[in-house]
Formats: structure tokens, sequence, C-alpha cells
């Protein structure tokens, strides 16, 4: 069997989980679960975004978190709006709150993709470990900021009474509210795939080898990456916007630089640059922190110990260890 | 017509300066060897082209064009094809993924190129990383027509591979030569084969042009002055 074919019955197993727990805590009467799982199945999403900038095009930002929170707060500042029936804007026009959930994902993608243009356009010009750093600078930035405003709520953040609407489904229903988050999820793992194949994300992987190769044929690594980047960013901040309609409150947490290290820890434990990578990741931060949290709430000492052993001895993460590891990052 | 034109260049890497005036030309349809011994200045030429590497003074023009301030993947997407030295396939992809990286519409596309190199098709499916020297070769080569070029430079590239390998890329570079008339730079030591598909030549010795003619004219006092051992 080849290492494709084992890394694609894992990711079917995967899917396959996905599908079947939730269903179980479902019939089990056990909406806790579902909530779990549909944490988890968000902290995926994010993961996958982040994955196409740092997995395919080995850009290593300590900043999603900036369009996480971008993404959060487009959903709180749109429904706390609309739950107060005050205008967002009055002059020289009137914008409105809304509750529904695809204006908000829609709002959420384009801010985020805005400021993941922005910010990657300056990023970009750097590289390595100065990358980091403008990545992680611009995420404290927009940190800082949300602390220091009141109108949303400031440190303190901001609560949102009741969860926002999806046309013909109960989304305060928690089975329903995971359908919602895991067809979004597949979706993009769908889009992600085809990309990951595309010219672009062929040029963008090689790009990741040695960016003079793909200038000698005629493509711009520094347009490649920006795209990448902004369609990363574009992904974590809907990711964001589902885990604010998940918790129903956003704060400015949701912009640290622990939320992008998280999010990164996810994709290493997963594998970096494996498509369902993040995936893996989210599901295994989940079930430590449930099943270690209540023991410990020093249990980030247990997921340090497991992010040790991956790096020391399972470079490939969870996947590369049981699928193969042939992968360019491992 | 000139479709290429390299006027007086020098360039240097930092302090070090390794071209001190190098001037040559290619013709549309025209195959032009680039020649020289080790460390005299062929890559470093080939670079200043692309644009890899500034040109500190000079000019290099494209039908033209001054290529001055333009950036280097753009001089690709202008048409100049480079193979470079050490072949630098995308290890991580297949032969395939390698292709369609690179592809630009035009006359070249995957069917074409693995009619010019059918064992790339044999290997389709395979790592880049996985394939022979002269494989990555032909791969590289390949990838470069993926581009479209009007005009196709070629860095050292039989260096280091099997005779019968070494055959099968002169073969290519004379087919290429012969059916599709695109203009060719190669920079290479063999001369016996690139007596057989080169016009001209243009000699470098320590970062200078020092002959350029006809390949025809191209004798044993000239040869033995500048690229013997």
């Amino acid at each position: 069997m080849t290492q494709m074919t084992r890394e694609t019955l894992f990711n079917l197993a995967m899917m396959a989980g996905l599908i079947l727990f939730p269903l179980w805590a479902w019939i089990a009467d056990e909406p806790f679960m579902i909530t779990l799982a549909t944490k988890a199945v968000i902290l995926a999403l994010a993961g996958v975004g982040l994955n196409l900038a740092l997995g395919l095009g080995g850009l290593v930002s300590l900043g999603h978190a900036a369009f996480f929170g971008l993404g959060g707060y487009a959903m709180g500042i749109l429904a706390s709006h609309a739950q107060s029936y005050s205008p967002i804007l009055e002059t020289p026009f009137v914008i409105e709150g809304t509750k529904s959930m695809p204006v908000i994902w829609l709002t959420a993608i384009i801010s985020s993709g805005l400021a993941a243009l922005a910010i990657g356009a300056l990023s970009l010009r750097t590289s390595g470990v100065y990358f980091i750093m403008i990545t992680l600078a611009f995420g404290q930035m927009l940190y800082f900021f949300a602390i220091s405003w009141p109108a949303y709520g400031g440190e303190d953040g901001l609560s949102i009474y009741v969860r926002n609407g999806f046309p013909g489904l109960n989304t305060l229903d928690p089975i329903q509210f995971y359908g919602i988050c895991f067809t979004v999820l597949t979706i993009v793992l769908i889009l992600c795939a085809r990309l990951a194949k595309s010219p672009f994300g062929l040029a963008l992987n090689a790009a990741r080898q040695t960016a003079e190769r793909v200038e000698t044929v005629g493509i711009s690594p520094y347009k490649l990456r920006l795209v990448a980047f902004t369609l990363s960013g574009m992904i974590t901040g809907l990711a964001g916007a589902l885990f604010a309609d998940l918790n129903r409150f956003v704060s400015p947490t949701m912009f640290s630089w622990q939320t992008s290290g998280e999010i990164m820890v996810f994709i290493i434990i997963g594998g970096v640059a494996r498509l369902f990578g993040p995936v893996v990741g989210a599901v295994i931060f989940i079930a430590l922190e449930h099943l270690l949290g209540g023991l410990s709430d020093y249990w980030h000492i247990y997921l340090g110990i497991l992010l040790l052993l991956i790096v020391l001895f399972a470079r490939g993460g969870v996947i590369g260890t049981l699928a193969g590891k042939e992968n360019a990052h491992d | 017509m000139t479709l290429l034109t390299v006027d007086n260049i020098t360039a240097s890497y930092g302090a070090t300066q390794a071209l001190f005036g190098v001037s040559l030309s290619v013709d549309q349809g025209e195959v032009l060897a680039l020649m020289g011994r080790n460390g005299m200045g062929k890559s470093t030429t080939v670079k200043t082209i692309c644009k890899l590497l500034p040109v500190t003074s000079g000019m290099v023009c494209l039908s033209g064009q001054d290529l001055a301030r333009v950036p280097s993947h753009k001089v690709a997407r202008l048409g100049v094809g480079l193979v470079p030295e050490g072949r630098r396939c995308f290890a991580s992809l297949s032969v395939i993924e390698n292709l369609i990286a690179a592809a630009r519409p035009g006359h070249w596309d995957e069917a074409r190129v693995a009619e010019l190199f059918p064992r790339l098709s044999e290997r389709r499916d395979q790592s880049a990383a996985s394939l022979s020297g002269g494989e990555q070769q032909m791969l590289a080569i390949g990838r470069a027509l993926m581009t479209n070029p009007r005009l196709l430079i070629l860095d050292e590239a039989t260096e280091g591979l099997a005779p019968l390998v070494r055959q099968e890329i002169w073969a290519a570079v004379a087919k290429l030569k012969r059916e599709t008339g695109m203009a060719i730079l190669v920079v290479d030591k063999s001369l016996r084969e690139l007596g057989q598909v080169a016009d001209k030549a243009v000699i470098l010795q320590r970062g200078e042009d020092v002959w350029s003619g006809a390949m025809a004219a191209l004798n044993d006092d000239v040869t033995n002055q500048f690229l013997g051992v």
C-alpha cells in the first residue's frame, strides 16, 4: 500500500470520526461532547488556514491570531449592534448590525482578508525570524487595540446573548451548529486540497523550497506568498467568527500571541503541510484539554511534553508517523 | 533579427567583480555557445541576463527592450527560459507537477515535452528528487520549455551526465533548433557536440569576452589558447 493511500485512508477515518463522535454524543444526549467536537472542528479550521501559509508556503506566521480575532470581532460587533438595535454607522449611510451567520461570515472573511493583505504586503518583504517577529508584532498591535477599545468591551470582551442564525437551521441546537461548522471545515478542506494541486499551489510549494528557481519560470514568489497569506488569513478569520459564535463571546484573548501559538501547535502535532494535520492536532488538543484539564490546571505541561516528543521523534507529526513520512517538511 | 543583446556588462558578487565587460548577441533561431574554462564568468553572465545578479554597468536587451529595471520573474515572462546549472528541479514535486507549476500558455505543453523526452512521461508521477541526474536534466529543460520561451538558456546542461544521456540531451537541443527555430544560448564545455548545434560562439576569459565568431571559425589555435587545460 502506498504512503499516499495510507494518508488518504487516515484522512477518511478522521472524517468518519468527526461524523460518528457527535452523532454518538447526540444519541447519548451528551451535548457537552458535541460542543467539544464543535470547538475542535472550529480550531481545526483555524489551523487549516494557517497550514496554507505555513505548510504549503513555508511562512511561519506568529500573528494569525490577528485574523482569528478579527473574525471574532466581526461577529461580536455585528451581533452586539443587532441585539441592541443600534446601527453601527449612521452617517454618511446607515449600517445595521446583523444576526445572520452568512452575512457575518462574509464580513469576517473580507475584514480578515483585507488585514492579511495589508499585513502580508509588509511582512513578506522580510523573511525568516524577521517575518516571525513582524507578524507577531501585528497580532499584538491588534490585541492591545482590542483591549483599549471600550466601545466593544475593552479588556472584558463582548457577550452575545443569543447565537446567530442560519437560514433553515436552529443554531441553538448543538448538533445543528456542529453540522454547520463541520460542513464549513469540509468545504475548506476540499478547497485547500484542490488549491495544493493547482498550478498556484504547486508554485507556492516550489517557492517554499527555493524562490530563485520559481522566479526563473516567470513567477513572483512575493505575489504567490501574498495571495497564500491572504487566503490563509480569510480562512482563519472565518474560524474566528465561528469560534465567537460557539462561545457567544469575544475578547482580546482571541488576538493574543498564545492563540497564534496554539494554532501553530495543532499543525505541528498533526503534521505540517498535511491536509488533515491541523484537524488531528486540534482534536488531540481538545481531547487533552478535556481529559487532563480535569486533573490539573497545568495540563499544558503534558501538551508541551507531547509537542517535544513529536518535534524530536516524529517530525511529520501524528499523520507523518502513522501514514508515512514522505513530506518535504518531515 | 537580434533577440538578445548583451552590451559590455560588468557584474560583481559583493566586493568581488566577476564580469569585466562581456558582449554577445543571439539572433532569432540561432544557437550561441558560451564557452570558457571554469570560473571565467559563463554562469555569471547567464545570471545577469536572467537578472538573478544585478548588472553594474552595460546593458542587457531582449528584442530591443532594456532589462535594467525588469525583475527576474518578468524577464522569464518576456521569454527567457533558464535551465540552471546543477539541474535544480522542484524536488518535492512530481515530474508532472514540476511542469504544471511552470506552465504558461503557448506552443509547449506537457504532451510536447513528453514527445521531446519520452522518459519523462514514464516517470510522470514520480518525485523529481527520485529521478536520475539525466532525467532531472530533461525535467529542467522541460520545465523551462513549459514557460514557452523565445530564448532558451542551458547552463552546463550536460555536466556530470553519462555519455548516453548526454547524447539524448544534445539530440533534444538539435531537435529544438531544427523544428522550432528557438534561439538557444548554451553554456557547455563539450566542443564536439557544440560544434554540431551551435551557429556561433563567444569565449570568456577572466570575466571578459576574448573571442567571438562563427562556430566554424573556431580553430585549434583558439581552443588551445582559451579552452585548453
